[in-house]
This record gives structure tokens, sequence and C-alpha cells, in this order.
């Protein structure tokens, strides 16, 4: 029972930073109709760019906090140099430019931070565990990316559905023609979504940086985990993505810790261990498949 | 036919079918065994190409995960020779059919959404079938499996560089042979007429969906031929075959040799592995040790392709006619 707690707690905290991630998609998506394949190096640039500022300031905090502007001004010059050109291309246009996007910033990171990986270690005061019930202890810095995730999650509901801002992207996302017609000046409504889209990967890359690694590549598998988040929640749909992301996180994290038990009644135990975590994520893309057949635009997108 | 050959476009076409269809006597002459293996994947991935062709360019589907059948052509090889199964005429046909199944199983399911949702449910399939390949221990997980070559008795020795060089040849000039009677047929016109407007060809009475899905299935089972050459020529298969990145380089080739035409993808294939041949050491002479980051120049060049060059290598020989 205390592993089962522990095991969607897990589940809970992969789906806030898979959340983070997916939001800025869908947004580009919903708004600027865009296929941005790209949104994991954003994902990987915050990473590594936490890294060194965290090895400058010496603090994790600090770091992380200076991370975000700067991966906000990353943002707006990817967004002020290709992305604003390929708003009103076709989604192939967009799937070639930005696998060329991949391939250029994998390639940066290389050259400026070198082949192998790094790591970012836990802070020290968030390194201990607390009890989340009387003798089940959980890591700390496990809760803090809940913590974070959740009141993310909270602003950015509450800049959608209760700002000025959020009216417009609200208003962008159902008819971008129409409210450019109004007067809008939608291309810095474009750079402000962008840019606020890759200070959420960015957050999510330097909050799982210390629970993996910081490595060339990191965002790429994650990024196609993130597609399928906002297709099954319906694209341009932030409820939809935050729905989506906690199922997903559900589906990897439980998938994982309870499959091997299950496997080994009837496998080997190496094969066990090997298949449950592609099993686990075989199921994801399983749920989204029968999602899309059930609804073709996901759990809670716009009807056509 | 034969004032089609009196064009650049066609004289070039002509030029590059002879050089390839030579190859082997050029590298045994010149005495660059190296260049044999590029040239046997060009021919490989051409095919591939070619195939994701028939539905990316004439029809205008963005399928995401073609990378997929090089993975099922490669695993039915590969789990046939791993059971004793080594004869190339049981291996072949089942690495074919099991690539047409999945994709009519892909296709039924995916060309009922469209745009993005196709794109990326096309993507996750592959996926899918990417994570139980890293979950079959029985044929080497992540790291793939060592394989012995099909086995035609007598007929053809696949381990011969030159031989196998020109099966893939012959095939890859079948596939091309194919896939014009394809683009030129009523059931081409279908395909290319729902690309530009699939409401109108549903008017005039025209099932789009099971043409489509006719075509997606074909189109899946030259991508698995492609998969089991593949798998033979490197005796090695592994999940790496169908990861994504390989799906969206074949994307990549599609649109550089220029969607929707006949030969665009083979010019698209060379050019994608010269690219990637001679960027590297062109770089090393700007400047020695630069070669290694040759993807930090073939990134931004993709993005410019992509807005700048929609009709590929193929328009650089003057617009085309009708």
């Amino acid at each position: 029972m205390d592993y089962l707690l522990l095991q969607v707690l897990n589940g809970v905290q992969l789906g806030l930073l898979m959340f983070l991630l997916a939001a800025g998609l869908t947004l580009t998506f919903g708004i600027m109709d865009l296929v941005n394949l790209a949104h994991g190096s954003l994902y990987m640039m915050g990473a590594y760019i936490a890294w060194t500022l965290i090895g400058w300031t010496d603090s994790f905090v600090l770091g992380a906090i200076l991370t975000l502007p700067a991966t906000f001004l990353l943002g707006i010059v990817v967004e002020a140099v290709v992305m604003r050109r390929l708003y009103a291309r076709d989604h192939l246009d967009q799937v070639l430019a930005t696998f060329g996007l991949i391939l250029f910033f994998n390639e940066l990171v290389r050259v400026i931070w070198g082949p192998a990986g790094k790591s970012i270690s836990v802070p020290q005061f968030l390194s201990h565990t607390v009890d989340i019930l009387p003798g089940v202890p959980y890591p700390a810095y496990r809760f803090a990316i809940i913590a974070v995730g959740a009141v993310v999650a909270v602003l950015l509901a509450w800049l959608v559905a209760r700002t000025r801002v959020g009216m417009l992207i609200r208003a962008g996302a159902s008819n971008r023609r129409m409210i450019a017609a109004l007067g809008v000046n939608i291309e810095l409504l474009f750079s402000l979504v962008f840019g606020l889209g890759a200070v959420f990967a960015a957050l999510a890359g330097l909050m799982a940086a210390p629970l993996t690694s910081v490595k060339i590549g990191m965002g790429d598998d994650i990024l196609i985990l993130a597609f399928v988040i906002i297709v099954i929640g319906g694209i341009g749909s932030i409820k939809g993505a935050f729905v989506a992301a906690m199922v997903v996180g559900q589906i990897d994290i439980v998938g994982r810790a309870f499959l091997p038990d299950f496997l080994k009644t009837f496998m080997s135990n190496a094969a066990a261990s090997s298949a449950a975590p592609a099993i686990s994520q075989v199921l994801v893309y399983v749920v989204m498949a029968g999602v899309l057949i059930w609804r073709p635009t996901g759990l809670f997108g716009q009807r056509t | 036919m034969m004032a089609a050959f009196r064009t650049p476009r066609g004289l070039a076409t002509v030029a590059i079918l002879l050089v390839l269809a030579v190859l082997p006597l050029l590298t045994q002459a010149f005495d660059q065994r190296y260049l044999l293996s590029i040239g046997t994947r060009i021919v490989i991935w051409a095919i591939a190409a070619v195939s994701l062709n028939m539905i990316l360019g004439y029809g205008g589907l963005v399928s995401f995960g073609h990378a997929v059948f090089f993975g099922i052509g490669g695993y039915a090889v590969g789990i046939l020779d791993a059971h004793g199964v080594s004869s190339g005429w049981i291996q072949w046909p089942v690495g074919v059919a099991m690539a047409a199944l999945w994709a009519a199983l892909v296709g039924a399911l995916s060309l009922r959404t469209r745009g993005v949702y196709f794109i990326m449910i096309t993507l996750a399939f592959a996926q899918l079938l990417y994570y139980v390949g890293v979950g079959l221990e029985a044929y080497g997980a992540d790291d793939g499996l060592n394989i012995s070559r099909s086995r035609f008795a007598g007929l053809i020795d696949m381990r011969d560089k030159a031989s196998f060089y020109w099966l893939c040849f012959v095939l890859l000039c079948g596939t091309l042979w194919f896939c014009s009677r394809f683009a030129n047929a009523r059931f081409g016109f279908v395909i290319r007429g729902a690309k530009s407007n699939d409401l109108r060809m549903t008017a005039l009475g025209f099932p789009v969906f099971r043409y489509r899905l006719a075509a997606f299935t074909i189109s899946g089972a030259f991508g698995g031929l492609a998969g089991i050459l593949l798998a033979n020529e490197g005796a090695y298969i592994s999940p790496a075959m169908m990861s994504w990145v390989k799906s969206g380089d074949l994307i990549v080739i599609v649109v550089l040799g220029g969607m929707g035409t006949l030969f665009g993808p083979l010019y698209g294939t060379i050019a994608f592995f010269v690219l990637e041949e001679s960027l590297p050491p062109v770089l090393n002479l700007v400047q020695k040790g630069w070669g290694e980051y040759w993807q930090i120049v073939f990134g931004p060049m993709l993005v410019l392709i992509a807005l700048y060059a929609r009709g590929g290598i193929d328009s650089l020989f003057g617009r085309r006619h009708g």
C-alpha cells in the first residue's frame, strides 16, 4: 500500500513535468498552428543553461531562477529568426524546418558543452526525505517538483482563464485572423506565447535534470511523449494537456513499478525487467490510439 | 518516350541510373570498396523514399513513421533467422506481408484523422513498435542482434557485395517502375486528386478513404522490402532502424529531392548521403576539427530548404509540364 502511494506520487511528479513541457507545445499548436519538433531542444537547452548558471552562481535556486529569463530570450530569438516564417506554411514545412533545428541545437550543445553528459545535483536543502505518512519517507526534491509544478499549473490556468493576455491567447486559439482584424498586435502575442512555452520547457528540463542526467538529445524522446499528451488532450487545450499528462504519468510510472512483478509470474526475471518499461511505453501509445479512435480530436479538442 | 530523355531532367536521370547500374565495376576499378557500401545504402534508402513519396508526395499525407517499415522488414528477417529459418524465399515474403499488414492496420486507424493528428498518430504507432523492439530481450533489445544474411540457395550469394548491390538496384528499378505506373494510373490520379481536394473527390463518388488505405498499405509493403534489404546489408538489426529520427530523415530526403515526382526521392537520397559524407571533410578543410560538427550546418540547411526550396532538386531542372 505504501509502495503504491509512492509510485502514484512519482506518477504525479512525472505528469507535472510532462505538463510543463506539453503546455508550451499545445499553446504554440493551438494559437500559431505550428508543429514545433524543436520544443524538446528548448527543454534540453534549459537544462544545459541551468547547469552553467548553477555553476556560476553556486546556488541551485539562483541558477534556476536566472535560467528562466535566459530561455525566454532564447525562445524570443528562435521565434523571430525561424518560427515566424513558418506560421503561414503547411505542416510539412514546419516538420522539416524544426527537425533541422533539432539537429542544430543538439550539435550546438556538443560544441559548447562537449559530448559528455553533465549532472546537476539535488540542492542541499532538498536532499533529505520527508515522511508523507508516518514511516513512509519520500524525497523532498520530488516533493518540491510536485509543488512547483502544481503552482505553475495553477498560475497558467489563472493566466489563461482570468487575465487579458489569457483572453487574447484563447481568442487567438479559436480564431487567429479575427483577433488580428480586431487590432490586436498578433506578432507580439505570438512572440510572448512562444517565449512562455520556452520558459516552461526549460523549467521542466532543469527540474528533471537532477533526477536523470543532462545529455544531448535528452529532449528528443520526451518530446514525442509530450506530443502524445497534447494529442490525447486535444490540441490547443491546456486543460486537456493537464489531464492527459496526469494519465500518461500514472501509466508510465505504475507500469514500470508493477509490471515486472506481474510479468515475472510467467517470464524470466531478466526478460521481465527488460520488457516492463517497454510495455509501459507501449501502453501509453495504445491509450492514445484508443482515444483518437473514440474522439479523433482528442479529449478536449475542438470538434470540427 | 525518347523525347522525354532529351530534356536536361531526362539526361540527368539517365546518367544517374547508368552510374548506379555500373557502380560495383567503378568502385572495383578505383579500389574504393567503401563507396560501394554507401552506394548500397543509397539504393536501399531510395526504395524507402520512393515508397514514402507515394503517400507523402502524391497523396499529401505526412506520415511521420515510415522508418517503422525498416524495422518490420528487418525484424522479420532477424527473428526468422534466429529460429533457424534462413531461406529468403520464406523471410522476404513474410517481411513484406507483415509490413503491409501493419500499414493496413495503422492506416485504417490514422487515416480517419487529419493534419497534425495524422502526423502524430503515425509517429506514435512507429514509436510503439520501436519500444516493442527495445523490449524484445530475446532478440537483443536495445543492443540489436547480429543475424546471418538471407539464403537464396544457388541463385544469389548475399554475402557478395557486388551481387547484393545489383539485387538492390534491380529492386529499386522495379520500385520506380511500379511508382510510375501507380502515379499515372487512375488509382494514382484519385490519390493525387484527394491531395488537392478530398471533399471534391468524395463528392465525385470516389471512396477516398479506401483509396488512401490501399496506397498506405502498398507504400508500407515497399518500405518493408527496404527494411529486409537494410538488415541484409549490415547483417544486423536493432530498434534504432525504426527510431523517429530515421523517419524524419526519410521525409527530409523526399522533400529535398522533390515531392510527388518519380525520381525526386532518388535525387534526394543521393544528395542526403553525399551531404552526410562530404560535409565533415569540407568543414575540416575550413577549420580542422569542425567536421565533427557537420550537423550544425546541416540543420540550418534543412530550415532553409523548408523555407525557400519547396520544389526540391527536381525543380532545378525547370518546371514540369502538365
